[in-house]
């Protein structure tokens, strides 16, 4: 059953992506994800689960290997009260959820670290199975709903080319 | 109302009238990628798609991140940049000739007006020449590559506007802390940061370019400042096209005055921010008796030709104190070169300094050399993270130059104005 990883402080790219390893493939990369702050957090992360951090996700560099990694290890939703913008833009165009919560919710007991979830794309909801709570996440724009739907800016761009060369 | 943020995106976008918020989409003027989030990453997603570069005279590549190359990982990293390069015929490649963002102006490559991109977080540097330029990931570059354009939100505009004159051994990188102390890392909310107002007119370029380099620092999709005199003269020298509209681009103004924040330069001490944000900054003399390991002067936010001097200012006559190292890595190639015949590099280099390569060098923590365990840093770089610059144990001060250089000497943080009786 998918879990929810819950960040204390901020989380950077660089914790998320150390730069050390950014000549290493991904899965190489991946192993080394949140090391810094968070050992046991590459090896332990399952499929489907979600991630919540604090203000400002993602600050730092344009390396998208910070919001790959977190695609490659499973991580299906990104949520947090703000992101920085690259990080933002990074995800999308790789087709990583990421939602915006209000930031009072935040300090719901329910979103505690550990607690089995149910991400809900398609409504933006984020489900807390243990005491049944719903938190709505704050929508996405259609168009940006779109890009992850393809599957991330390069599918997008595909199906794009596509359709303008079967026009012309 | 006109801000310089919405008369470059109206220019790229051709739609008049923009407000905030508007999604548009914007024809780049010029793309810049280096060899770790560039060729690598993009060529695989450009054969995907099956396109070709949209045009190769507005494509820039530097090598600068897997530089010194020492590893097999980064031979290669480099001799895949350099073919794809040669493959799509790129003319505007620069090799080992220091960091992208210093080289860029330097050869003339950024002018008021334009709408740039470049794969790198420090990108917002570019708009110290009155451009709009922003860092993106490695796939949206290779969208930009495939297509020439790019969405982007019709930004706010935060105007940060400083008057009076800065005090002698503070700069534009005590001016730059002070502000990520004052609204912090979020604090841009990817809005178009600009700075104004009679200090910023006073800078030289290279200072206007660590202002705009760590708009990146405040949260901020872009660091703009309104060209004038200054401008066109750096970029002339750099054998740049000045626009002969470039007078258009001078506005300094915001949407809203809620957006409008004052600061008094003169009022302004050195700043030293404590590990693990350039957030935690404050005044140089908080941090005396902080003992560390390490002093750095390096990077595009502080190693160009104006930080060496700088440095040179602190350590002429002087040497560094016992139980501490002094590494420089000169942001550009050229910068170096002109520091050599100043006298800039013998003084550093009499005052006990190591040099390395004209590249990220320790800031990126790419490369072999980086900080070891608990291994304490002074450094004139943007950011400090923990772990960023070497071993997890590591920590980083950030400050000026000056600041860098006096601590240096001390053996300890110092006021740079301690070490020269000001």
């Amino acid at each position: 059953m998918p879990r929810l990883w819950r960040f204390e402080g901020t989380i950077d790219t660089d914790v998320l992506a150390p730069g050390f390893y950014m000549k290493s493939p991904l899965p190489k990369l991946s192993n080394h994800c949140l090391e810094a702050v968070r050992p046991d957090f590459a090896r332990t992360v399952e499929k489907g689960d979600v991630f919540l951090a604090n203000a400002n996700m993602g600050v730092g560099s344009s390396r998208e290997q910070a919001a790959e990694v977190l695609k490659y290890l499973g991580i299906s939703a990104v949520i947090a009260p703000s992101f920085a913008g690259i990080f933002y833009r990074n995800a999308i165009n790789l087709g990583l959820p990421v939602f915006t919560i209000d930031q009072t919710l935040m300090s719901m007991p329910a979103l505690v670290d550990g607690a089995n979830v149910e991400f809900h794309f398609d409504v933006a909801e984020l489900k807390i199975l243990d005491d049944a709570t719903c938190i709505k996440l704050i929508p996405l724009p259609n168009f940006l709903k779109e890009l992850i739907l393809d599957g991330g800016l390069v599918p997008h761009l595909e199906k794009r080319f596509q359709q303008e060369g079967s026009s012309s | 109302m006109i801000t310089l943020a919405k008369k470059l995106l109206s220019d790229a976008s051709g739609k008049a009238n923009l407000d905030i918020g508007d999604i548009i989409i914007c024809n780049v003027d010029l793309a810049m990628i280096h060899d770790s989030g560039g060729p690598r990453r993009v060529k695989p997603i450009l054969e995907r798609l099956n396109r070709n570069v949209w045009n190769k005279e507005k494509i820039v590549v530097v090598t600068d991140h897997y530089v010194p190359v020492e590893s097999d990982e980064a031979h290669a990293i480099q001799a895949l940049t350099k073919k794809w390069v040669k493959d799509n015929e790129i003319d505007n490649f620069y090799d080992e000739q220091g960091i992208c963002h210093v080289v860029l102006p330097e050869r003339g490559h950024l002018t008021p007006g334009l709408f740039c991109v470049g794969g790198d977080s420090h990108s917002p540097t570019g708009g110290a020449f009155g451009a709009y330029m922003f860092g993106i990931g490695a796939t949206e570059m290779a969208g930009v590559l495939a297509t020439g354009s790019i969405w982007i939100k019709t930004p706010e505009t935060i105007l940060m506007s400083w008057q009076n004159q800065l005090r002698k051994y503070v700069t534009a990188k005590d001016m730059m802390l002070a502000m990520c102390r004052k609204i912090g890392m979020g604090g841009g909310r990817y809005q178009a940061i600009q700075f104004a107002g009679e200090t910023i007119r006073k800078l030289p370029m290279q200072e206007r370019m660590t202002l705009s380099n760590m708009a990146a620092e405040l949260g901020a999709q872009a660091g703009l400042i309104a060209p004038d005199e200054t401008t066109i003269a750096y970029v002339e020298a750099a054998g740049g096209q000045v626009p002969n509209n470039w007078r258009d681009f001078q506005i300094e103004t915001a949407e809203d005055t809620n957006n409008i924040m004052q600061f008094d330069a003169a009022n302004l001490s050195p700043q030293i921010a404590a590990p693990h944000s350039p957030e935690n900054a404050n005044d140089a003399d908080e941090f005396q008796n902080t003992a560390f390991d390490v002093a750095y002067i390096g990077a595009c936010t502080g190693a160009k030709y104006i930080d060496l001097l700088a440095a040179a200012d602190v350590l002429k006559g002087r040497r560094i104190a016992k139980g501490v190292t002094l590494k420089v890595a000169p942001a550009s190639l050229r910068d170096q070169h002109r520091a050599a015949e100043d006298g800039i590099m013998q003084i550093l280099e009499d005052a006990g300094a190591e040099f390395l390569a004209n590249s990220c060098g320790i800031c990126a923590g790419y490369g072999e050399d980086r900080l070891a365990e608990g291994q304490v840093c002074i450094s004139s770089t943007a950011r400090n993270f923990k772990g960023r610059m070497g071993a997890q144990s590591s920590s980083v001060y950030l400050a000026s130059p000056y600041t860098v250089a006096a601590s240096a000497v001390t053996g300890m943080l110092t006021d740079p104005r301690l070490v020269m009786g000001e």
